[in-house]
């Protein structure tokens, strides 16, 4: 005999295994796994510090940025103009150093560039009520252009009295791990707690489930929404300074097409475009599954032509995959 | 003493009539239920008395005491809920969260501030119980069913001690073993002495829970006495208007 209390008192999943095993997130970290394993075996360049060193690098950025789209996808949302917010940072913190100014006062004001980008997004989106998808079309276009008018479209590899400091944040290595990665690391600790454990993240899955839920419960949709898009725009700054820093030079094709491999990491990760799910632990596990893929490619010896395809195919079976599951229940 | 009584509402939206001169009372614990074929102007009453619009003319009371809502918040605060059709849940959050949504409880550590997500479970736990429904504060409410989910609504509306829940169309598209189960916890709540105002299109749920029984038809009240001196065929010949008034 059952009692209510027995009923209300018992959780879902009983094993730790099948809660782990129910996430997105727990396939593509294995897939990413295997791949590397094979590598291993396959060649004798991947497990190599100097390749390894370079994958974690490379991953790096578009993961950062990846973490702010899942916050934006998570929310029911989508955030087009991070790749030209990447640029738009980049640019401003070398026009700025080239000018004799500080790294420090030059990141604020590329991060300041970038906010401001989401914060445009925000406002149109939230209060004016326009869809997401074409404001941040719009802002793609504008705020690439801006960066444009910034350099008059030159090449910039002088960074004034704080040269080395950009290189080295940007470009530079502690413990062995490149500094991009530890950035990473902060912001997946810190957003996965930020995520489960605030207002601000329980908020915005809500917005993502139900919007109109949402706002009959009185949270404060418009404003949280402004601050989503102003954090995805916040990820691709900071990615902006660093990649400045790696590169030693930013030209304005700098972050092209970038929000599209943002976003694959995101949906591999397990964020749902329908809004509503997501995890910061997911969208660098994208993130690291694309570019492990991407360097395979490389060393297997295959023409970059067909990255595209590769990647492209793991996106459709990821969604798939996800699709068979929540259909088979 | 009334908990809510409402004295000659009308309501006019330009030249439309929706509501005219409409009064009724409802006591602590009293189930009312409110009928009427579409566009009788059920929702216009109850969107008036949730604070979502204002009465061209007459007068709300709350226990006797006058009041006027100019948004939503207002009728809350004076402790009157509204279970909307749709629910209004966030699927993909679990029940505990939803009932919580927009009130979540903090806890501090040190400069921090974060949810106390075993309190919320505790509560909801505990209200779960209060309504004696199988619902489990930590199950996603996508995998629920209608009754449980009926079941969040309601337990949200209870957290904050309402004096008035009004409920739209709780039956609506759910299995006979799910309406058997939230007319339960209508009952739940009346015998907690919160007036229930439910509006259902579904005659056998009215005669079921309902105290009193109300009609509307084309924004005038044709209809308001007590359930067990009324009949199904009585009340649909109202709501069509085959009976003028009774």
């Amino acid at each position: 005999m059952t009692t209510l209390d027995d009923i209300i008192g018992r959780s879902q999943d009983n094993s730790l295994f099948a809660r782990i095993r129910s996430h997105q997130v727990f396939w593509v970290f294995t897939a990413a796994v295997l791949a590397c394993l094979a590598l291993t075996l396959l060649t004798d360049t991947f497990a190599t510090d100097r390749n390894l060193f370079n994958v974690a690098r490379n991953f790096a950025f578009v993961a950062i940025i990846a973490i702010g789209m899942t916050a934006v996808i998570a929310s029911g949302g989508i955030d087009l103009s991070v790749g030209s917010s990447v640029v738009l940072s980049a640019m401003v913190i070398s026009v700025a150093m080239s000018s004799g100014l500080p790294f420090w006062f030059s990141a604020i004001l590329a991060l300041g560039a970038a906010l401001s980008v989401g914060l445009v997004n925000g406002i149109l989106v939230a209060y004016a009520g326009m869809p997401a998808f074409v404001v941040t079309l719009g802002t793609l276009s504008a705020a690439r252009s801006l960066a444009m008018v910034l350099s008059d479209n030159k090449m910039i590899w002088e960074f004034g009295p704080d040269h080395d400091v950009l290189l080295w944040i940007g470009g530079g290595s502690t413990f062995g791990l490149p500094h991009p990665l530890f950035v990473v690391i902060a912001l997946t600790i810190v957003m996965s707690l930020v995520f489960k454990w605030t207002r601000w993240g329980q908020h915005l899955f809500a917005i993502g489930g139900n919007e109109n839920a949402a706002v009959l419960t009185g949270i404060p949709v418009k404003r949280l929404k402004v601050s989503i898009y102003m954090f995805s725009a916040f990820t691709a700054g900071l990615a902006g300074i660093l990649m400045a820093g790696w590169l030693g030079s930013v030209t304005t094709n700098l972050g092209q097409a970038m929000e599209l491999t943002v976003i694959a990491a995101a949906v591999i990760g397990g964020a749902n475009l329908a809004g509503g799910e997501g995890t910061a632990l997911g969208a660098i596990v994208g993130a690291l599954l694309i570019e492990v893929i991407r360097n395979s490619l490389i060393l297997l010896g295959i023409s970059t032509f067909w990255q595209g395809m590769f990647i492209g195919t793991f996106i459709i079976v990821a969604v798939a995959f996800d699709r068979f599951r929540n259909f088979r229940k | 003493m009334p908990r809510l009584s409402i004295k000659g509402i009308s309501k006019n939206f330009g030249a439309i009539q929706a509501l005219s001169n409409v009064s009724l009372s409802i006591e602590p614990g009293e189930v009312l239920g409110l009928m009427g074929d579409n566009g009788a102007g059920k929702s216009t009453l109850v969107k008036i008395i949730a604070g979502n619009f204002q009465p061209s003319t007459g007068q709300l009371a709350v226990d006797d005491t006058k009041v006027v809502f100019h948004k939503p918040l207002d009728a809350q605060r004076e402790g009157i809920e509204m279970v909307y059709q749709d629910l209004a849940l966030s699927d993909n959050l679990s029940a505990a969260s939803n009932v919580f949504l927009g009130r979540e409880p903090l806890k501090r550590l040190g400069p921090f501030t974060y949810i106390d997500y075993s309190s919320m479970n505790r509560v909801s736990a505990e209200l779960f119980k209060q309504l004696k429904s199988e619902t489990r504060p930590r199950d996603k409410v996508r995998k629920m069913s209608g009754g449980q989910r009926q079941a969040v609504a309601i337990a949200r509306t209870l957290l904050s001690e309402p004096k008035i829940v009004m409920m739209d169309e709780p039956t609506a598209a759910i299995s006979v073993r799910q309406v058997a189960e939230v007319l339960d916890l209508i009952r739940r709540l009346s015998d907690r002495g919160i007036s229930v105002i439910l509006i259902s299109h579904r005659m056998p749920d009215i005669f079921s829970v309902a105290n009193t029984i109300a009609v509307l038809r084309r924004g005038q009240l044709v209809c308001s006495k007590r359930a067990d001196q009324s009949s199904p065929e009585e009340v649909t010949g109202l709501i069509t208007g085959a009976i003028e008034t009774a």
